[in-house]
């Protein structure tokens, strides 16, 4: 017996699992300290312009389908694998990768939109807090899309074994993870900034 | 061509190499040392030793032990700033000039605080917990022992910043918590602060990497058998403070981070310009500081537990009262940290509230000494060194947690705030609780890890000269306090507050005298290895599964996992008379493989950090791009265990026995 057994594999995933879900914790202590941040400079704007005049809810309506679709196409993407169909588990994982990569632009098109028009980070504390909050989450998804190019090279070449369901779950976790976060950015930043 | 060239040394120049003769003899000495050290390794040809059996390992008491190393260098460290400013203060009074320029002053008070608390205190437990808690629990290795050596090399990592800003570009001068808007650009352009924020964030990185990797491997490799409700009581602390952690982390990060993008980007977080807000700053890093210093202490508490339990020869008084008192405080330490800026104007009312919260936080502290005392209360004392640094630290740490009360009065809080007092009472509860913990713990684990044990007496003698140097050293600031002298104070115009100051520093003299018995306790038990040998693994007749196994403990720790059925399982084998497994008890067992990636990453972190202290991107961009491709490639790979078989390990058990 060179290999360790399909049990041990499984033992090793479910712990991983496990930390995964604490690290998870610990990311939601972090933005909820950015969202704290943000709720309390959110008023401070150094006499510029405020949350409502810059921020635009239907634009991050548009921002939120994208990112939801593509966490549903991730889903599609575990129960693919999990049925051990290598290729449609591929294609959705692509799907989700493109959409991911279509928020990202959306969202790179406001922050490029606010800063010519003068609203840098640099402008408040209201605009530091907003570009740091959003743009966290922002770097998630970049982190995610690496992740999920690795784990798309992972599925082509191992296919559906114990170890690539285990692995994608943790990567589906994440991202499902970041949807999370961002309708609580949705809700706090933009619905509230409407209000 | 001058655009690339700017472009490729950041603000790097000439101008931040050391001026005075004190940063400059540091400057000169350190590297020096690590060279020496360097060249002495390549001599003994022990490079492939080093890297074979420690630097890439992945048993957690190797990390564990390079963990402790780090720290007691870096104790020596910070205790010889420690001496810098009370050298400064016994001499600096009524007009007269002190050795350090205010400057340096600043940053030596900044360097002592950051580094006792990060990289000290934090690496010694870590180190401990490293050591000895996978042994408690019946474990072989720690749920995730890559992640374990990541934490390790980025602990490092941030170390290296911290030593490398003597040598080059000045540390922070902002305190050990970096208090905006001081520590904003606008007030500090150079790069101490840089180096404070980024040496500090890698290594609270590492910090809440070992946070999640503690719990999982609790709560998921304990043997079988060991219900939580038996799990000996220091476990139980690393589980609590391993929560904390995990709360508490990601606050410093982002905290930490913040002030950063301020710095580097230009935001205004904090700063007094663009409607910045200062005091956030200050609720969000007590946010987690409070937390951290409960993370510090409780181990220790776990620690004595132990140790009390093992020298009084009797189980541990109030089990569950213990595991009570540890849940009450993990919730507590999150609701007092405003009592750190009672006098930042938040009303009456806020004051009430966190002043009352951090007064009913004495309570289950109170039953923790309790609880120890009772145990001792007609046990037979076997007075051992670890017993007198229990013993200091009953004494020492309840005298600071009753300052402590005292000050959770606001109005009273209001009078001493900022003082010297203050300056007392926290040295108060972290030499008393968590120093002396360390010391005892190190005593107490030392024969398990490297089979021989510390010479006792020196050990006793370190203690005893640890408390008269705490109390000549710290009684004084008491009374300075009271008489309005406020910290970080480099210079004073009072003569009266001058034989206090001496009085004091004297005192550090003696605390060095404690580290030097410590050091030499070491040496000589080194020296003296083979009559202090141990050589049937239980020289304290010890309570828990640790003592189980020979000394040193082999690196799968336990040949056949043990099946518990009581809370002092190894007492309760000996009582019972329970023998040896059997060689039919031994199965396959499987160990992870050596790995570099902790220490790549490691490197990579410090690079990363360096690069945006010195403004140098090219190097941000390739540490984090070269970073990203060692772990894809090591999560993508999945061979990285190998396999005992049970034969071999029991042959090997077998020898271990003879």
């Amino acid at each position: 017996m060179s290999r360790q057994t399909n049990e041990q594999v499984l033992e090793r995933y479910e712990k991983a699992e496990f930390g995964f879900w604490l690290y998870l914790m610990t990311d939601i202590i972090l933005f909820a300290s950015l969202f704290a941040t943000y709720m309390v400079l959110r008023g401070n704007t150094a006499g510029g312009a405020t949350s409502a005049d810059l921020l635009d809810p239907k634009y991050a309506l548009i921002e939120t389908v994208i990112l939801l679709t593509s966490s549903f196409a991730c889903g599609i993407a575990a129960l693919a694998l999990r049925f051990k169909k290598v290729s449609m588990a591929l294609w959705s994982l692509v799907l989700t990768l493109l959409l991911g990569f279509a928020f990202l632009a959306l969202e790179l098109n406001e922050f490029a939109e606010l800063v010519r028009e003068g609203h840098s980070w640099q402008a408040s504390a209201f605009l530091s807090g907003f570009f740091t909050l959003v743009a966290t989450h922002g770097l998630h998804i970049t982190i995610g899309l690496i992740w999920g190019g690795a784990m798309a090279f992972y599925l082509l070449k191992h296919g559906t074994t114990a170890n690539s369901v285990r692995k994608f779950t943790l990567f589906s976790l994440f991202w499902h993870f970041l949807d999370l976060v961002w309708i609580f950015i949705f809700t706090i930043v933009y619905l509230g900034a409407a209000l | 061509m001058s655009d690339l060239f700017s472009f490729l040394i950041g603000r790097l120049s000439p101008e931040y190499l050391p001026k005075d003769p004190v940063t400059i003899g540091a400057a000169v000495g350190m590297p020096l040392a690590v060279l020496g050290l360097i060249i002495l390794v390549t001599y003994l040809r022990r490079w492939r030793w080093l890297w074979d059996n420690w630097l890439t390992s992945l048993d957690a008491k190797k990390i564990g032990v390079m963990y402790i190393i780090v720290a007691i260098v870096m104790l020596l460290r910070g205790v010889a700033d420690a001496a810098m400013l009370r050298l400064q203060t016994a001499i600096a009074a009524n007009g007269a000039e002190g050795p350090f320029s205010s400057d340096t002053f600043q940053q030596v008070f900044t360097a002592h605080g950051t580094i006792m608390i990060f990289f000290v205190a934090m690496g010694l437990m870590f180190g401990l917990i490293n050591v000895v808690m996978p042994l408690m629990i019946g474990a072989r290795d720690m749920a995730f022992p890559l992640m374990n050596s990541i934490s390790l090399w980025l602990f490092v990592a941030g170390m290296i910043l911290v030593n490398t800003a003597l040598v080059f570009g000045g540390f922070s001068n902002g305190g050990w918590l970096g208090y905006p808007p001081l520590t904003e650009l606008q007030y500090n352009p150079g790069p101490g602060v840089d180096y404070w924020i980024w040496s500090l964030q890698i290594a609270g990185i590492g910090s809440l990497l070992s946070g999640i990797n503690f719990v999982v491997t609790i709560l998921k490799h304990r043997a079988p058998g060991m219900t939580l409700m038996k799990m000996p009581i220091f476990p139980w602390s690393v589980l609590v403070t391993s929560v904390l952690i995990m709360l508490a982390f990601p606050i410093l990060t982002v905290t930490l981070a913040l002030l950063g993008l301020d710095r580097t980007m230009g935001m205004h977080f904090f700063t007094s310009d663009g409607e910045g807000n200062p005091m956030l700053y200050i609720n969000l890093i007590w946010a987690w500081g409070h937390p951290e210093v409960y993370i510090l202490v409780m181990p220790a508490f776990g620690i004595y537990s132990e140790v009390v339990a093992t020298f009084a020869k009797k189980k541990l008084f109030g089990y569950r009262t213990m595991v009570g008192a540890l849940m009450a405080i993990m919730f507590l330490s999150f609701v007092v940290w405003q009592h750190h800026f009672f006098t930042m104007g938040a009303g009456a009312n806020v004051n009430a509230f966190f002043g009352i919260m951090t007064m009913v936080i004495a309570i289950p502290t109170g039953v923790k000494i309790f609880n120890w005392l009772f145990t001792m209360y007609r046990g037979r004392i076997d007075f051992k060194a670890p017993m007198f640094w229990f013993l200091a630290f009953v004494f020492t740490f309840t005298l600071g947690g009753v300052t402590g009360v005292l000050m959770a009065v606001p109005a009273l809080d209001f009078q001493v705030h900022n003082t010297m007092f203050l300056v007392a009472h926290f040295h108060n509860t972290i030499i008393g609780g968590v120093v002396f913990g360390f010391f005892a713990a190190i005593t107490y684990w030392f024969p398990k890890v490297f089979g021989f044990k510390l010479h006792d007496g020196l050990g006793r003698w370190s203690a005893i000269f640890w408390q008269i140097g705490f109390l000549l050293a710290f009684m004084p600031l008491y009374i300075l306090g009271l008489m309005g002298a406020v910290r970080r104070l480099d210079s004073y115009s009072d003569p009266s507050w001058q034989p206090l100051f001496i009085t004091s520093g004297i005192g550090v003299l003696v605390i060095v005298g404690g580290i030097g018995l410590f050091v030499l306790q070491l040496l000589y038990s080194i020296w003296k290895r083979k009559e202090l040998k141990d050589t049937t693994g239980d020289p304290w007749d010890g309570r828990t599964l640790e003592w189980s196994v020979p000394s040193p403990a082999p690196h799968y720790n336990f040949a056949v996992t043990p099946t518990v059925t009581h809370r002092d399982e190894w007492w309760h084998r000996k009582k019972a008379g329970i023998g040896a497994p059997t060689k039919a008890d031994y199965i396959d067992i499987w160990l992870p493989k050596n790995s570099g990636v902790g220490l790549t990453v490691g490197v990579l972190a410090g690079l990363f950090g360096f690069g945006i202290i010195w403004h140098l991107w090219w190097l941000v961009l390739v540490s984090v791009i070269a970073a990203i491709v060692v772990i894809i490639r090591r999560t993508m790979s999945d061979d990285n265990d190998y396999r005992i078989s049970a034969n071999e390990l029991y042959h090997e058990a077998a020898r271990a026995q003879v």
